[in-house]
């Protein structure tokens, strides 16, 4: 073990394997089937609060003005291939391991009644999928990255699988297929990484030269697997399908975590390993999510289930990621990074609304509703929160990343920027035309005359959430501030890289 | 510290509202708002007699770090001087007698929901202040996305109606429209000067006088295609032609939110930002060209449609539209101070018409129409003096403050040089005869001639109570005085003193000193042709109230055309929003599900397909295997060649 970690214990070791632990120990659970349920309820939640209160440590021991990877972890694993295990943060990626592990006891909250079958394999699912996700963030080698990126698919499989809708197989066999034929490609990438730089260590990755050509190949095969976790255009249509039948736990865990996965992925891999083709293939990306951005809100736009309006809402503005990412300047990639996070908060938000009036009509139904402003008031005030940052509202989390993403996609071209930024309009459109069909208007169901306003428990849920929109609508600073010196260092490493390559080639740099 | 206070009382009383509303009850919600408002209005007055005439110094008071990465960094700062005074100064007060004005207005409404409204006017008001009083781009968009936020909350009010729903929505979305111009132009200037603090813009402004920046095929100075972007923000929030559509269904809200919309909020954005942003703007004549003519268009063309509409509100509402035309004509022209002294008597004048229109309407039992009133004078005198004065000074009859204000735009109009000057000189004189003609004609109709109501409304008709007939008054005292005891320090030839750097007159720009030198006729004009329409209004409506009618009938054609508003709406409708509509189905049907997914559920059968023929080939033979490794060794190998 390393003796420099800044923790002065494992913490990132603990914290993806502590819920693993915690899933056994709730797999264990015997007795009478409303004891295991209720039991298995609160071991599956204080495990995920005794992680989430480790996870702290991240937020007041990592230094802020080092680019470098922290709370690093080695372990000596298959020597004779140059493969270690080996975990640790930067700033990129320590924001997203507290993304993690604090929306999973809010998603074990949520779930509290909605799941009533298996409670104790739905739970134990849900911890395995919280050490898959944590892991996969913290993970500084390839081939460790690689098996908790793809580990991720089996128990959101299984959450879609079993715990889902009516048309749960068909979707989670799509969503399965969907993202592993992309994983095949980026294997083939890792191979091909392995065999050139010896090693799959990822800060050596990233120190290595590839070749233009190869870079380009490489960078296909990324593509190939994160453009479909993304979801970029037009690899998208896997999403609406999952999310519609997803738990909703499971699509708040979908949305908030999972599809930061691609995004993640093209910082940690394609940006700063491939800069060549990052740069060859930008004008690609950008077209992609220039159409993401308003093809989806688009169709948002003609949604008629609320779940699959906030999941088309989700492919538009993670469009505004892609386009952040491959701007590669500081205001690009730092307002996507803030994208992404403050879309993990609001999206999740956004389908623990949904998740709300579900449980209490048992259908998404969009038409179902109306005048839910009477019955609800403060469902109704936090709804309208949510939908307020997810229009981007200054004030709000959705605010920030959409605006430095702006004006990172200004310096490119001024087209990028404003199509990029279409969201803004047709956001505001499908958004206040969905408020407006649900909370709005008189309640004219019997059913929804006598519908309950949030309870203590949801409001616990919504609470955490509902801070953090306004806190970093406010003062975004406490999260930039991670990552300023990271993404300085990536942007700084990239111009750089660009510079010598035209040198090799021979052509003159002004 | 007062400065402070007067921004940030507001939002104390909109927090406490909204969230202890429900257990505090309404009438501890409206005494805790309006004890803040008026906190506020002190603190804002205070703030900017000692700005003005204390000797105090302008100033930036930094609260906090907002945003920042790279070299992109913004704070939360208040920015103090003339110009961000006098707007807070005028907001707080307007602001204040709007809420005192609710409690007798929304007196009807059910118990128990009212605090909602009186946390949104509060929470409206304080979007407003962060917007004038923003120190650099991104606040001020805070702060103007705030008040489109309130708007949408406000507007949609009621929110059982349909309509304030529709209207809400449609007041978002446009504004939207012009924010993302806006955005734009934010992004532009940070990529043309490196920051987005006034302070840092306007010190920097000498340096890239010759940037320049390429877009739609074309390559132009930076600060012309700046001074664009930003006007088509101000275009969406201060309704101009083309991104007026919102403003008047906005009058579904309750009249007060009208009120507040109109005159102290909101509309009032756009022209700030002209007015903000001049020392950049005076170095794009181009855009400022575009600006005196949209402006123009819009005066005249809101005056047009403001003739023929018989909804008390829809006729204030494009009077208000028009209005705005003129402020941007003046800003166009370089005149900033007249544009913004126009706001300020505008802000009075109109707060008091809505207000009084709201008194008018609680009269006879929420009616709007004006066809169904008339007749009313004797029984509510106090509102109609009152609809009498904010009617003299929309018109601009001397000694009202619109006399004042509406003078000085013309005349810096005429004094400027240029098409597009006189266009808009032109344009305002012709809405000025309009004007009034139309006041008129809402003065007649509603409160003169035969009773047109049913006999049970009429019998009901009853002056508002003084918790509504104060705040009236007290407006209109400001309509009758803020003309001549502020044109004088505005525009007089001490104006330097009064605004101090707060707003920028370009080395050529000699309009503040040439618009007091104009001809005798170019001065008297206006009051003319305010005149006449009187008295045409007079001779029509009160003389031959058979003539409107036979008009309307002659001249079908052209009186549907107005009554319909230009046909902006339908237009609309069939050009964007139904064949946006279709092809979102179109994208979402077509798009996604027959051929995005198409082509994966296709290959899904085609792999069952496969799958039977590949049983097929699979003979048992080891010299079939053999030949198809072969094949396939070959395939890739020659692959690898012909791509490397």
């Amino acid at each position: 073990m390393n003796a420099l970690n800044a923790a002065g214990f494992p913490l990132l070791s603990l914290l993806t394997f502590l819920p693993l632990v915690g899933g056994a120990v709730i797999m264990m659970i015997r007795g009478p089937e409303a004891a295991v349920a209720s039991n298995a309820r609160w071991a599956a939640l204080w495990t995920s609060l005794i992680v989430f209160a480790l996870s702290l440590v991240l937020w007041f021991k990592f230094d802020t003005s080092s680019a470098g990877f922290q709370f690093v972890e080695e372990a000596a694993w298959l020597p004779q291939w140059g493969i270690t295990y080996k975990m640790g943060v930067d700033g990129i990626s320590v924001l997203f391991v507290l993304l993690a592990t604090a929306l999973v006891p809010i998603c074990i909250l949520a779930s509290w009644d909605s799941i009533e079958t298996r409670v104790r394999e739905f739970m134990f699912a849900f911890l395995v999928l919280e050490t898959m996700m944590v892991g996969m963030f913290a993970a500084l080698d390839f081939v460790v990255f690689y098996m908790f990126f793809e580990g991720v698919l089996i128990p959101m499989y299984l959450l879609i699988g079993v715990w889902g809708g009516p048309r749960r197989v068909y979707a989670a066999i799509k969503f399965f297929l969907y993202t592993l034929a992309g994983s095949v490609l980026m294997l083939l990438a890792l191979l091909a990484m392995w065999y050139a730089a010896g090693s799959t260590d990822i800060p050596t990755l990233m120190a290595t030269q590839f070749k233009p050509a190869v870079q380009t190949w490489l960078f296909l095969a990324f593509f190939a697997s994160f453009a479909v976790k993304v979801p970029m255009w037009p690899v998208h249509t896997w999403l609406p399908d999952a999310h519609v039948e997803a738990p909703t736990a499971g699509s708040v865990i979908l949305a908030g975590v999972l599809l930061k996965m691609g995004a993640y992925g093209f910082l940690r891999f394609s940006v700063p390993m491939l800069p060549d083709a990052t740069a060859y293939f930008a004008p690609m990306i950008f077209a992609l999510s220039v159409v993401a951005v308003i093809y989806t809100s688009l169709v948002a736009l003609a949604q008629t289930d609320m779940k699959k309006l906030i999941a088309y809402s989700s492919v538009a503005h993670m469009g505004v990621v892609t386009i952040g990412i491959f701007t590669v300047n500081e205001q690009g990639i730092s307002g996507a990074l803030f994208q992404m996070l403050s879309h993990g908060v609001v999206s999740g938000a956004l389908f623990l609304c949904v998740g709300v009036v579900y449980d209490r009509i048992h259908s998404r139904e969009i038409a179902r509703y109306g005048g839910l402003a009477d019955r609800m008031p403060k469902y109704a005030l936090a709804f309208m929160l949510f939908s307020m940052a997810s229009v981007g509202l200054p004030g709000t989390a959705g605010f920030v990343g959409e605006f430095l993403v702006l004006v990172g996609a200004f310096k490119v071209n001024f087209w990028l920027a404003a199509l990029g930024s279409m969201g803004m309009i047709l956001g505001a459109a499908y958004m206040l035309y969905l408020y407006r069909r649900v909370i709005f208007g008189s309640i004219t169901r019997d059913d929804l005359k006598s519908i309950m306003d949030l309870s203590p428990r949801e409001i616990a849920v919504f609470a955490p959430l509902v801070v953090l929109t306004l806190w970093m609508g406010i003062y975004p600073s406490s999260f930039t501030v991670f990552w300023d010196a990271s993404v300085h260092a990536m942007v700084e490493k990239h111009i750089a890289a660009l510079a010598s390559t035209s040198k090799l080639a021979g052509v003159i740099v002004p | 510290m007062l400065f402070a206070t007067a921004v940030f009382a507001p939002l104390l009383g909109s927090l406490v509202a909204l969230l202890f509303g429900k257990q505090i009850g309404d009438r501890a919600a409206q005494a805790v708002t309006i004890i803040c408002m008026i906190l506020a209005a002190i603190c804002g007055t205070s703030a900017f007699v000692s700005l003005v005439y204390g000797g105090g110094a302008p100033g930036v008071i930094t609260l906090a770090t907002w945003v920042s990465s790279g070299d992109f960094s913004v704070t939360w700062a208040l920015r103090y001087d003339t110009l961000s005074a006098v707007m807070v100064a005028m907001i707080t007060f307007i602001a204040t007698l709007i809420h005192i004005y609710s409690v007798g207005y929304m007196g009807h409404e059910p118990h128990g929901s009212v605090w909602r409204f009186f946390s949104y006017l509060s929470l409206f008001t304080f979007a407003m202040l962060m917007l004038v009083t923003a120190d650099n781009l991104l606040q001020l968009f805070f702060g103007w996305e705030g008040v489109g936020l309130a708007s949408y909350l406000l507007i949609g009010y009621w929110y059982h109606k349909p309509s304030a729903c529709a209207a809400a929505i449609k007041a978002f979305v446009v504004n939207r429209i012009g924010d993302l111009g806006f955005a734009l132009g934010i992004a532009l200037i940070f990529v043309v000067f490196g920051s987005i603090t006034f302070d840092a813009i306007f010190a920097a402004v000498g340096q890239h006088q010759n940037d320049s920046y390429s877009v739609l095929g074309g390559t132009f100075r930076a600060y012309e295609v700046i001074g664009v972007l930003l006007f088509i923000g101000a275009m969406g929030k201060s309704a101009q032609l083309g991104l007026h559509v919102w403003l008047p269904d906005a009058m579904e809200g309750p009249t007060p939110v009208s009120a507040l919309i109109h005159a102290a909020t909101m509309v009032t954005a756009g022209v700030f930002l002209m007015a903000r942003m001049s020392p950049v703007l005076e170095y794009a004549p181009g855009a400022m060209a575009f600006v005196t003519f949209v402006g123009a268009s819009t005066a005249l063309f809101a005056a047009t449609v403001g003739v023929v509409q018989n909804d008390i509100k829809r006729i204030i509402a494009y009077s208000t539209c028009s209005q705005l035309g003129y402020m941007f004509i003046a800003a166009g022209v370089g005149a900033y101070q007249a544009s913004v002294f126009h706001l300020l008597t505008h802000a009075f004048f109109k707060a008091l018409l809505f207000l009084g229109a709201g008194s008018v309407i609680h009269a006879m039992s929420d009616e709007q129409d004006i066809r169904k009133m008339g007749g009313i004078w004797k029984k509510i005198p106090l509102t109609y003096t009152m609809m009498w004065i904010g009617s003299l000074a929309l018109a601009g009859v001397f000694p009202f403050a619109g006399f004042f204000s509406k003078d000085a735009v013309l005349e810096a109009a005429y004094a400027s040089h240029g098409g597009f000057a006189k266009y808009g000189f032109w344009c305002g004189i012709l809405a000025a005869f309009l004007t009034a003609f139309y006041s008129w004609r809402l003065l007649i109709l509603t409160f003169h001639g035969a009773p047109r109501a049913d006999k049970h409304t009429m019998d009901h008709v009853h002056e508002s109570p003084l918790v509504m007939t104060v705040p009236l008054m007290l407006l209109a005292a400001g309509a009758v005085l803020t003309g001549f005891t502020f044109a004088h320090q505005l525009l007089g030839e001490h104006w330097q003193h009064f605004w101090g750097a707060a707003i920028h007159n370009g080395p050529h720009n000699h309009v503040m000193h040439d618009m007091h030198e104009v001809p005798g006729w170019v001065v008297a004009l206006p009051a003319v042709v305010g005149l006449s329409g009187i008295a045409l209004a007079y001779i029509i409506y009160m003389g031959m109230p058979a003539l409107p009618a036979q008009l309307a009938d002659r001249f079908g054609g052209v009186y549907r055309f107005l009554l319909n508003k230009w046909y902006f709406d339908e237009l609309y409708d069939r050009i964007l929003v139904r064949p946006i509509m279709a092809l979102a189905r179109g994208l979402w049907q077509v798009g996604d599900a027959t051929i995005i997914d198409g082509i994966p559920n296709g290959v899904a059968s085609l792999t069952a397909q496969g799958a039977g023929r590949v049983v097929k080939v699979q003979t048992g033979s080891i010299a079939h295997y053999a030949f198809a490794m072969l094949i396939g060794v070959v395939v890739l190998v020659s692959l690898y060649l012909i791509i490397r």
